[in-house]
């Protein structure tokens, strides 16, 4: 009998939640903090704020309540097993740890456009400073603590705007699953989040840091206690993106349902797969260049100091190892949007599906071989230039794919222009744009002229916010309906589409010009005799920023103030997420559904249902 | 490349904006399904040999004008060329008929040693026209970059390496030297307008004056060698 009353369903007495996280943070915080500068050899600040963000980190986790399990199972406790018991309602779902996808998407969603704010916020701040060449405005040392602010939370937020929101909610719903294969890790992968940001805005209380979003030591290294947030905030973010990786690929490989073929596979999915794969090898690599950069500025190792024995060369391929596969983690799911898009508005089947999947993985594996086109005029390894330059120009082989594919599904299609469909067409423009300045920073001889200037500060803005940020609102429009079950203003939607646009490219394009024109990346002073071109381009900043307010006021206004319900199905498509009520059930299938048919056999005329929801008879159960 | 670059562009935007003007659906329409082709054998294959074709040809073209600037500038020296190339601890030749040119990259300016001249230490640069130049940039504290914009020329300048490029002004002229990496918060301000192309009598004499302005703290400088270790960084600043 005491076997039985040891294994009867206890709960942990002491509630987990938000406010237990902050305080156990808070109390965190001030142990590591405590703890560094007791036992850190100097006196410099740096051992205790480290120590102080990873226990701050470490005590808000358990205050969420990440521990209760495995301290419940490790007690011999019984816990019940993902089931109904989880199945939670109501609004309070959303600010506690949730095992539902579904809740975690919106969770990230909210999480994503809130940090957007702040990011855009930066940027206008920058662009406010660059109406004078020389730093009047906003001085120069806060000028750069908000580069690196900016900087830094966009590569946050772009590391996770689309697997975070839209892969969590979707990929078990296209999948035909009923979760994701482990939902703590999924849950974890959100919540590192909000302390990473929280972390990164702390740096502003000792004064930002100095080194943009590449953390180039030695500058790094020098740099004031700000720095450790870049460090342990960047490292949370790779945790996100590892326990994000492993876990949507082992939910894709795994949890397929019966009958859900690879050749079936919404490309959307195959797009998340690549970039899980990228996440999951690349942030290592990050997270051990962070943690030497944080041991050089705690325990006075000399990783990338020169004049101990180390070399800066260290951090910048350890850097761009990562880095360069991360550019890929934000844009090969967006390609994986406008592929899926585009079949669904055309109303027929991809192009050469078999051709974009290839394409997808093409980039993923030469994403590996191209890192050193950063650093071309570093003055490291010369001989080796040829290589990188043809490794990253072959890139845009597997990207041209993409373009393939799209381009030969709408042609000779009814294209439907809805606001979805008109952000994957600007995405297709701006990152041909993009793609094609790509290939001028490629190539070393031109690349000497244009390396490190504002040419290639518009390149990546072309690609990632051009690219993935279009591709992201995109999918805002496309699955709201199917997230919260209200449709977003499709008028409002059109004028925020060509209002961004516009603006976009009228910010972006002189800055290309700019860069050609002698004018580098990062500065707060200029050439005076770039000042007009600077002033229209901050005042087309503004224009772009107010048109991401637009898009803020449609979602807060057709979320909460005038919701408007959507139907099932509001695109007609034929894929599997749209094939259940709206709002999605707690369990997504009442079966495992029985896939019958491909997600893109529009227009044959004796189709098959993409899937029997039915499920196999006798298949109950399993999740 | 551009010759290659705007038609691309051009094709693409044309068959973008053609599938959505004359392919799209006008209001009123009812939604109907385009034809179920699954795609082109042909299409597809030709598609994949051309930006194939595209692509290898940009490669070469670079790397062809990538070599050969190595070659024509490389004449006489020790076989680097544009951009970049270290070679740390290497002596610095003396054969060479290069003017030799030292870079010295500080936060937040650069300043120029001439180890033909006594190994003077200059706060502005001056270049004789139609002399090749072999330059050695280095760093005392953190990584910055030595940009010439109108001498197409850029190399990073790392503590503790020495990376070597050569160059031979063609005009004279004036340049400006800017900073082409992040390396704190003057990095706007580390620029010089005062870069000069000079005929080489006039370069002579421009450095014979600067060894006499700097003679009294050049007994101060070290003697000169490829590259400087400071003291360690000290943090906070």
């Amino acid at each position: 009998m005491a076997v039985a009353d040891l294994t009867t369903e206890r709960r942990l007495s002491i509630p987990t939640g938000i406010p237990t996280g902050v305080l156990l943070a808070i109390t965190g915080y001030f142990a590591g903090v405590w703890l560094g500068n007791e036992f850190g050899l100097f006196d410099d600040q740096n051992t205790g704020i480290i120590l102080g963000y990873v226990f701050a980190t470490a005590g808000f986790l358990i205050g969420m309540g990440f521990l209760n399990h495995p301290l419940g199972r490790l007690l011999g406790w019984r816990l019940d097993p993902l089931g109904e018991a989880d199945i939670e309602v109501g609004l309070g779902r959303y600010f506690r740890l949730s095992l539902d996808h579904k809740v975690i998407g919106i969770q990230y969603l909210v999480t994503i456009l809130t940090m957007l704010f702040f990011g855009g916020v930066g940027a206008m701040v920058i662009r406010t400073s660059l109406l004078s060449p020389t730093p009047t405005i906003v001085p120069a040392g806060n000028y750069l603590s908000v580069v690196g602010l900016h900087s830094v939370m966009m590569i946050f937020i772009t590391s996770a705007a689309i697997v975070g929101p839209f892969g969590n909610y979707l990929v078990p719903l296209m999948i035909g699953s009923r979760r994701m294969a482990f939902p703590r890790l999924e849950a974890l992968s959100f919540w590192l989040v909000p302390p990473a940001a929280v972390i990164l805005g702390a740096a502003t209380f000792w004064g930002g840091f100095p080194t943009g979003w590449t953390g180039y030591a030695p500058l790094s290294e020098q740099a004031g206690q700000g720095m450790d947030s870049y460090i342990v905030g960047f490292i949370l973010i790779g945790l996100a993106l590892i326990t994000s990786g492993v876990n949507m690929l082992a939910t894709i490989i795994a949890l397929r349902a019966p009958g859900l073929t690879w050749a079936r596979l919404p490309i959307f999915v195959w797009g998340i797969l690549c970039t899980s794969i990228l996440g999951l090898l690349a942030a290592p690599v990050l997270a051990a260049a962070l943690v030497m950069l944080a041991l050089d500025r705690s325990a006075q190792t000399s990783f990338f100091l020169a004049s101990n024995g180390g070399s800066n060369y260290l951090w910048e391929n350890l850097f761009w190892f990562f880095g360069h596969p991360e550019v890929y983690i934000f844009i090969l799911p967006a390609f994986g949007i406008v592929m899926e898009l585009a079949a669904h508005f055309a109303r027929r089947p991809l192009f050469g599906y078999r051709v974009g999947v290839v394409g997808l993985f093409g980039v993923t594996l030469l994403s590996w071989f191209v890192w050193q086109h950063h650093l071309f005029v570093s003055g490291i390894a010369p001989v080796l230039r040829p290589f990188y330059m043809l490794s990253t120009e072959l890139i845009s082989v597997p990207t041209g794919f993409i373009f393939l594919v799209v381009l030969g599904t709408l042609w000779r299609s009814r294209v439907w222009l809805t606001v979805p469909m008109l952000f994957c067409l600007g995405f297709l423009f701006n990152f041909l744009i993009g793609g094609i300045t790509g290939v001028y920073l490629s190539d070393v001889p031109t690349d000497v002229t244009l390396h490190g200037s504002y040419f290639s500060m518009a390149h990546f803005h072309y690609t990632i916010m051009g690219g993935e940020i279009f591709a992201f609102a995109a999918a805002i429009y496309y699955w709201f309906p199917r997230m919260t079950g209200k449709m977003l203003n499709q008028t409002l939607g059109r004028i925020h589409f060509w209002w961004m646009f516009i603006a976009f490219n009228s910010t972006f394009f002189p800055l290309l010009i700019a860069g050609l024109l002698d004018m580098p990346r990062r500065v707060s002073a200029y050439n005076p005799g770039l000042q007009f071109l600077n002033q229209w381009v901050t005042f087309s900043a503004y224009l772009l920023f107010s048109s991401m307010i637009l898009f803020a006021a449609n979602i807060i206004y057709s979320w909460f103030i005038q919701p408007v319900p959507a139907v099932a199905n509001p695109w007609r498509a034929r894929s599997l997420e749209w094939q259940i009520p709206t709002p999605v059930p707690a369990r997504n299938f009442e079966r495992v559904p029985l896939i019958l048919a491909g997600p893109y056999d529009y227009g044959l005329p004796n189709a098959k249902p993409v899937a029997d929801l039915r499920g196999l008879v006798g298949a109950t159960g399993g999740s | 490349m551009t010759a290659l670059a705007i038609p691309v562009f051009t094709g693409v935007v044309v068959l973008v904006l053609y599938s959505a003007i004359f392919f799209r659906r006008r209001a009123g329409e009812p939604l109907y399904d385009g034809p179920p082709v699954y795609g082109g054998a042909r299409l597809q294959l030709t598609w994949i040999v051309v930006s194939f074709v595209l692509v290898l040809v940009l490669a070469l073209l670079g790397i062809t004008t990538l070599v050969s600037s190595q070659a024509a500038q490389a004449v006489g020296a020790s076989g680097r060329a544009i951009g970049s190339g270290s070679e740390t601890g290497s002596p610095i030749k003396e054969t060479n008929n290069e003017l030799q040119v030292q870079v010295i990259a500080q936060q937040w300016y650069f300043t120029y040693r001439f180890p033909d001249y006594g190994g003077v230490e200059t706060t502005h640069l001056e270049l004789p026209v139609g002399v090749p130049v072999e330059f050695h940039v280095t760093s005392l504290d953190i990584i910055h970059s030595w940009w010439a914009y109108e001498l197409g020329v850029k190399a990073d300048a790392n503590p503790g390496v020495d990376n070597q490029f050569h160059a031979t002004p063609q005009r004279t002229g004036s340049f400006t030297v800017r900073c082409a990496e992040l390396c704190g918060i003057w990095h706007g301000e580390m620029a010089d307008t005062e870069g000069r192309v000079v005929s080489g009598s006039d370069f002579n004499s421009w450095i014979k004056q600067q060894q006499a302005t700097f003679a009294e703290i050049g007994k101060s400088l070290p003697s000169y060698a490829p590259s400087y270790f400071p003291e360690p960084l000290t943090k906070g600043t």
